[in-house]
């Protein structure tokens, strides 16, 4: 057990002041906003809940909200077991481990803006492989929603599929070998194998995946912007960014904030829940 | 767990979906302008490094490339200063509202960026510091402090406290001790949460590109501005675009093995 320590507030002050700067002051501003009119010469007028009223009667807000939700949902359904797939498949041994893992590796650190830019490149239908390609089928992002969906989804497999899978690696180098002789022993079959033995063992970092992914897609902003610079699909950081007027923008904010809140909550509990016990040191061994 | 003899296609047929776009950009680096817009080719005629020899002699490329590396490096520098005790403190102590402080410091982690676009404007002109490096700088603290804080009290709780309890006994002081004997077990843990914060830093664009608007641009605003103006320079674009993809390579491979615990907050 840790022993109980007032004093631990010292070491954590840097943060919470630097945080506080960063944060809560913010949040502020936008709580300040969210109330009020601001009007020419930037007098502020009390209107009370007036904003979040039109933020939550606005179809606008509602179809951003119902869209991003739409895309998290496809999002899920196609990454999670398509990064488990490539995770029971991926070498265990030899060269092929390093390998796989910085090639996987590389599209997560590719400036969000360049990996719409990359696809942009790469999908329109004058210039790009992929565009020229389809052309013929009458593929063209710029036109098309169903084709800019197509292209969104596309690009965000191609971007954070390698997350789930090196998550999902990461828990499956961490079973014994143990469990799998007594599987062998036990004349199990890959299913069983893969049923009983690597889905339990892999639960945790599956969950951790699935959550990160939602968070992630929930908030995406900056690769469609790249692709579609605001066009359609417009979800709910494009329509934050698209609101004019101060007063809505707060309101919206601070909605979607709360519903990030929620979020988080959820997250909190999965990723602490088992942090009594020790953990392994070090990541892939 | 002995995999079928096949088992290496599935992640061979990934890895070559992922480099596809990667190539297309690299291959269109080396192309012309005019063979990039009027003609098809897989491979670039001829190898060309007038995209490059641009970039590298355009006194704006440079700049908003220094930009970057600056206000990332000040970025990682100061979350790691800051999440250090931190995260010992979290690891090793109970305190008054720790469980409410480690909980709230997670959703700045998963706070959208455009919520804080708005009033990050409004803050840092009103303390005069609107586009210049630390601005930038300490806003993305806004996501890197708590990511440092976590990843770091993953790995400091993987160090049992006999190590405090003896290291007290013989006389050293705190500061002593953490530096002197506690920063070196942990120091794998300090560079994976340092390339986190390089990374996040590295690849964020809305608050980089609402905060520093003009002198000190960042690369991916300049990118935007060029990308979707009308007669875009599409050659000079991948090859700056190629470029940005240089830091993560490089450093990609010291930390291959700790991948999945970074993103995971030091959770796996």
């Amino acid at each position: 057990m840790k022993p109980v320590n007032q004093r631990a507030w010292f070491l954590v002050a840097p943060v919470l002041l630097l945080v506080a700067f960063t944060a809560i002051i913010p949040l502020m501003t936008v709580v300040n906003y969210s109330v009020q009119y601001v009007g020419m010469n930037t007098q502020f007028h009390w209107v009370g809940g007036l904003w979040f009223r039109e933020v939550l009667a606005s179809e606008k807000f509602w179809n951003a909200l119902w869209r991003n939700l739409v895309f998290s949902g496809i999002i899920l359904t196609i990454q999670i077991p398509l990064g488990v797939l490539i995770a029971l498949n991926m070498p265990r041994k030899g060269w092929g481990v390093p390998v796989c893992l910085v090639i996987m590796a590389l599209p997560l650190l590719i400036p969000w803006y360049v990996v719409g830019m990359i696809w942009q490149m790469f999908g329109r239908v004058d210039i790009g492989l992929f565009g020229v390609m389809l052309r013929d089928f009458g593929y063209n992002y710029e036109n098309d929603p169903i084709d800019a969906w197509f292209t969104l989804v596309l690009m965000d497999t191609w971007h954070w599929t390698s997350l789930v899978a090196l998550l999902a690696y990461a828990g499956l180098v961490s079973i014994p070998d143990a469990y799998y002789q007594a599987a062998r022993i036990d004349g199990a079959s890959r299913w069983q194998v893969f049923r009983h033995i690597q889905l339990p063992k892999m639960a945790r970092v599956l969950t951790i995946a699935v959550l990160l992914r939602f968070m992630d897609s929930f908030m995406i902003f900056t690769e469609p912007f790249a692709v579609i610079a605001g066009g359609d699909p417009v979800f709910l950081s494009t329509e934050l960014k698209q609101t004019v007027e101060l007063g809505q923008k707060a309101a919206m904010s601070l909605i979607y904030f709360l519903i990030i809140l929620l979020m988080s909550w959820v997250f909190y509990t999965v990723m602490t829940r088992d942090d009594g016990e020790p953990r392994t040191q070090g990541g892939v061994p | 767990m002995k995999q079928s003899r096949f088992a290496w296609i599935v992640p061979a047929i990934y890895i070559l979906f992922l480099l596809t776009p990667i190539y297309w950009l690299v291959a269109m680096s080396f192309k012309t302008n005019v063979e990039i817009t009027t003609r098809f080719t897989l491979l670039p005629e001829t190898f060309n490094f007038d995209n490059y020899v641009k970039v590298f002699t355009d006194q704006k490329w440079r700049d908003v490339f220094a930009n970057s590396i600056i206000y990332v490096g000040l970025n990682t520098i100061i979350s790691v200063a800051v999440a250090l005790p931190a995260a010992y403190a979290f690891s090793r102590y109970k305190f008054f509202g720790d469980k409410h402080l480690f909980f709230w410091l997670l959703t700045n982690r998963m706070a959208p960026a455009a919520v804080f676009t708005l009033p990050f404007f409004q803050l840092y002109s009103a303390f005069g510091l609107f586009d210049t490096h630390i601005a930038v700088a300490l806003a993305h603290c806004l996501f890197n402090v708590p990511l440092a804080v976590w990843i770091l009290e993953g790995f400091m709780s993987g160090v049992p406290r006999e190590i405090d309890e003896t290291a007290y006994i013989d006389g050293h002081s705190f500061p002593s001790f953490f530096v002197k004997i506690f920063m070196p077990l942990i120091a794998s843990g300090i560079g994976v949460a340092a390339f986190f914060c390089f990374m996040f830093s590295w690849v964020e664009y809305l608050i980089a590109d609402s905060l520093a608007r003009s002198t000190v641009m960042p690369i991916t605003t300049r990118l935007q501005a060029l990308s979707q103006a009308s007669g875009t320079d599409w050659g000079v674009l991948a090859a700056a675009g190629t470029l940005t993809l240089i830091p993560g390579a490089i450093v990609i491979w010291f930390v291959r093995n700790y991948i999945a615990k970074g993103f995971a907050l030091g959770r796996v």
